[in-house]
């Protein structure tokens, strides 16, 4: 009874909210969302949603118990296929039915509900509560996303089902459990009705995370790399969670309806507190996110996670866990708006940070060797272009990039996977060359050219459109220095097309070499021996079988699609219909931030214009500079390298980004050793103090007390005796003293 | 001491039994004391275990006359029966002891007391 009180003052809040937002929000209203959030509906018709969850779990419980049975066929495989394929269905048909003006709650079961009052139980006390239902919330947002997180789930498990294959057994069945896992968690984050289910997705998919990175356990480096991601992580879910705590003090509720409403009708709902966590909770939540998603300070993992299987890498680590970030921001826009509102800089700094991040990791990204690396800083680059568009207030070109990046990242790294695969686990792009010309290798040299360009943002290109939103978005939302962080990203848009056909030109051109991995150290091949380090005729590649190429060539098709569907929008509808889901969601009412009227120019052209020739000028050069020394002319990138090396000013630039700024250098001496002198003295003071005069200091005194008494027990049956005697004597004494002195 | 004769004659119990002289009960109790430490002195000084033994024996009945006399002074039978009493127990106790020794003298061939001081702390 006491919790319904407690929810009829919540929903009375909801109801307030609501039916605000149903009578249009002049321009102005509280906090000025242009956009109304629409009111949320319970719909009992969307039933069939909760098999999007409910069927990863399915999966990943009957992985479990191959695993127990020891199955040694694909049977894990086809199962997670299936599953995955049965949720990319039912997110078809859900988002189908659904009408992006009135988001829809799926309620699955009641999760958490708690609630009590802080006066004494009389009628006019105020109530507090904390409901967590395990329920979905389905608006534009959350179906985009879970549209394109099942849809590539299902297409890299199909993949894996061949490039796993090695370890068919318990390797393949834990294998498939971990990215069933994922999809599970991976699900509940981007359609969780509440950020407690949110939390709960995205430690999920940390977890999993962990998990895959850490599949070749034997492997130190595996492992090593799966600790870094989860402290990482760690350190940025700790700003999640008190970004959560804070909002749950503020606004009384954790339900994203409930917090929309009370957000656009200005209110603070139910919350206990009032004014100074709204300034910081976008504060919070942006750590989180650039745990999650790989930015500045705390990127360092994403690398390093390449150490996971190559379908891990282009999952979790490229096309889905990395933008829960992107979600978590675009999700929680209107927290950031109101930060704005008020006068606090979090979008500008999501901005620069994103726009930083960018550059700093396509600086990387130029001059490693590893391709899985390269692709690695790439995603790190191509998500701070998101956080750009999200702090620039353009939801949709961030969400928009979100989509067409999953698509291509995945792709590249299911062709760079493909090449490891047949090489040996060779992932060294100076020793790999021609791959072009070896027979059966067409459909990956082709896919690997489709995502390549892409990315790199080529004119009429999907990756191209996606990214000019955003960078034309930077000259025209007002902010500190937006103009100069434009030129940045503009900048980075030249060494992304730079970075990404070194890879290609150097692997796919060129005459023809390879040697495997001397180690074999990332996919073991036991049927290809021979390793003298020569071009060595024992070893063969095998080229990709018929799963890899069909998921390589549906990731293609969906590319361009996505590219088609740009030019024909009215006909295909992509983009607007992307457009409509986004403006529809919370992320939408980033809209606001738009100057009316006229649009600043660009040279005298409407930015997105403009955008088009510049953007497109320096992918093509980048392009261009890169035939130039990884096709044409390989003797020339070595003499530049060699050049800038030999001069005493300029070697420090290629040293540096060879060794990625010496980021993994600087957090070893300013965190991790002085981590390690503070937990050397401690470890001192535990051992001395603690352990040393605490714990065995206070087992020592009942020792030292018995062997005060110790050498009465000689063992001399005669000694006891005279002591008893003594004793005996020494009582009697005593009485007949009492006795004489009583009688006197 | 007399109330207690007369009560116990007028009952008609023990209507035979006659309080002995303090000089008497003197006696008695100093034979018992004399005994008691014979037996505790050979107990402190004898290191062979039968000895030790019959020392002990030694101290139980002397008490055990102690026991008779006081029974005997307060014209009280209890103090017979638990005469009777201690006699059986010390029986019994004395096959039990004696069987000890005999184990431990398989054991080790001596009846030194102090060859068994290993049980001792440290």
């Amino acid at each position: 009874m006491l919790s319904a009180i407690a929810h009829t003052a919540l929903a009375n809040v909801a109801m307030a909210g609501g039916g605000d937002s149903s009578h249009g929000l002049p321009a102005g209203a509280p906090f000025g969302f242009q956009v109304p959030i629409p009111p949320v509906v319970d719909e009992q018709s969307f039933a069939l949603a909760a098999w999007m969850i409910w069927l990863p779990v399915l999966s990943a419980v009957l992985c479990g118990i191959y695993a127990a049975l020891g199955v040694k066929s694909r049977l894990p495989a086809w199962t997670t296929v299936a599953a995955l394929a049965g949720s990319f269905v039912i997110a078809t048909i859900t988002v189908s039915k659904l009408d992006f003006a009135s988001p829809v709650v799926v309620h699955l079961f009641d999760w958490i509900d708690i609630s009590w009052s802080s006066g004494s139980g009389s009628a006019g006390d105020q109530w507090h509560g904390l409901r967590a239902n395990f329920a979905l919330y389905l608006d534009g947002l959350s179906a985009y996303w879970i549209l394109f997180v099942t849809f590539l789930g299902t297409m890299i498990a199909f993949y894996a089902s061949e490039y796993m294959e090695e370890d068919t057994g318990v390797g393949y069945c834990r294998f498939f459990a971990g990215v069933s896992i994922f999809l599970f968690a991976m699900t509940a984050l981007v359609l969780g009705e509440n950020l407690v289910m949110l939390y709960l997705g995205w430690e999920g998919v940390g977890l999993a995370s962990y998990l895959l990175i850490g599949y070749y356990y034997k492997k130190p480096a595996a492992v090593a790399a799966a600790k870094k991601a989860f402290i990482m992580n760690r350190i940025g879910d700790l700003g999640l969670a008190l970004g959560i705590y804070l909002i749950w003090l503020e606004y009384g509720s954790l339900e994203f309806g409930v917090l929309f409403a009370a957000l656009q009708s200005g209110s603070t709902g139910a919350g206990q507190y009032d004014g100074w966590a709204a300034t910081l909770i976008p504060w919070c939540l942006m750590l989180g996110a650039f745990g999650k998603s790989a930015q500045f300070p705390l990127y360092v993992w994403l690398p390093d996670a390449m150490e996971g299987p190559t379908p891990v890498s282009a999952l979790i680590h490229a096309a889905t866990m990395v933008t829960a970030g992107i979600y978590l921001i675009a999700r929680t826009m209107p927290f950031f708006l109101m930060n704005k509102d008020l006068g606090g800089h979090a979008l500008e700094a999501v901005a620069w940070i994103g726009g930083l991040t960018a550059l700093l990791a396509a600086t990387i990204a130029m001059a490693q060797y590893d391709i899985k690396r390269v692709m690695a800083y790439s995603t790190v680059s191509q998500l701070g272009y998101m956080f750009m568009g999200l702090g620039l207030a353009t939801s949709f070109g961030a969400c928009y990039h979100v989509l067409t990046h999953a698509f291509f990242k995945a792709l590249l790294f299911l062709c760079c996977g493909a090449v490891m695969h047949g090489f040996g686990g060779q992932l060294d792009l100076r020793k790999l060359g021609g791959i072009r010309r070896i027979p059966g290798w067409g459909v990956v040299c082709g896919a690997m050219l489709v995502g390549s360009l892409w990315l790199s943002g080529i004119p009429g290109t999907a990756g191209y459109f996606s990214k000019d939103e955003i960078l034309a978005q930077a000259f025209i939302s007002e902010g500190a220095g937006f103009r100069f962080l434009g030129w940045i990203g503009i900048l980075t848009a030249g060494l992304t097309a730079y970075y990404t056909f070194r890879v290609w030109f150097r692997i796919f051109t060129g005459p023809t070499h390879f040697k495997p991995e001397e180690s074999h150290a990332h996919d073991s091949h036991a049927g290809h021996a021979g390793m003298d380090g020569q071009e060595d005729h024992d070893f063969h590649p095998h080229a990709p079988g018929l799963r890899i190429k069909l998921v390589l060539t549906v990731l293609s098709l969906g590319a361009i699609w996505l590219a088609i569907g740009y030019f024909v929008g009215d006909v295909w509808g992509t983009q607007a219909w992307i457009k409509n889901a986004i403006m529809h969601s919370s992320a939408g009412t980033g809209l606001q931030l738009m100057p009316a009227g006229e649009h600043p120019t660009l040279f005298g052209f409407e930015p997105h214009t403009a955008m088009y020739f510049i953007s497109g000028t320096f992918g093509l050069v980048g392009l261009s500079i890169a035939y130039w020394l990884h096709c044409a002319n390989r003797k020339a990138a070595d003499d530049l390298r060699a050049w800038l090396i030999g001069r005493r000013w300029i070697a420090w630039l290629p040293r540096a980004m060879e060794h990625k700024w010496y980021v993994d250098e600087i957090y070893i001496a300013t965190i991790r050793f002085p981590l390690w002198i503070v937990s050397q003295a401690l470890y001192m003071f535990d051992r001395v103090f603690v352990d040393g005069i605490g714990v065995n200091g206070t087992a020592r005194l009942p020792k030292l007390a018995a062997s005060l008494f110790q050498p009465l027990y000689n063992g001399k049956l005669q000694g006891y005796a005279t002591s008893m005697a003594g004793g005996l004597a020494l009582v009697i004494a005593w009485v007949v003293w009492v006795w004489m002195r009583g009688s006197v | 001491m007399n109330d207690v004769a007369v009560s116990l004659t007028q009952a008609g119990e023990a209507s035979t039994m006659v309080p002995i002289t303090t000089g008497t009960i003197q006696i008695v109790l100093l034979v018992s004391a004399v005994m008691f430490a014979i037996g505790m002195v050979g107990f402190l000084t004898r290191r062979n275990m039968i000895l030790m033994f019959l020392c002990t024996e030694l101290m139980f009945q002397a008490s055990a006359i102690a026991m008779i006399a006081f029974g005997r002074m307060h014209l009280n039978p209890e103090g017979q029966v638990f005469v009777i009493f201690i006699l059986t127990v010390a029986a019994a106790e004395a096959a039990l002891a004696l069987g000890l020794v005999v184990l431990l003298y398989r054991r080790k061939p001596t009846l030194d007391a102090e060859a068994w001081s290993e049980l001792k702390e440290c």
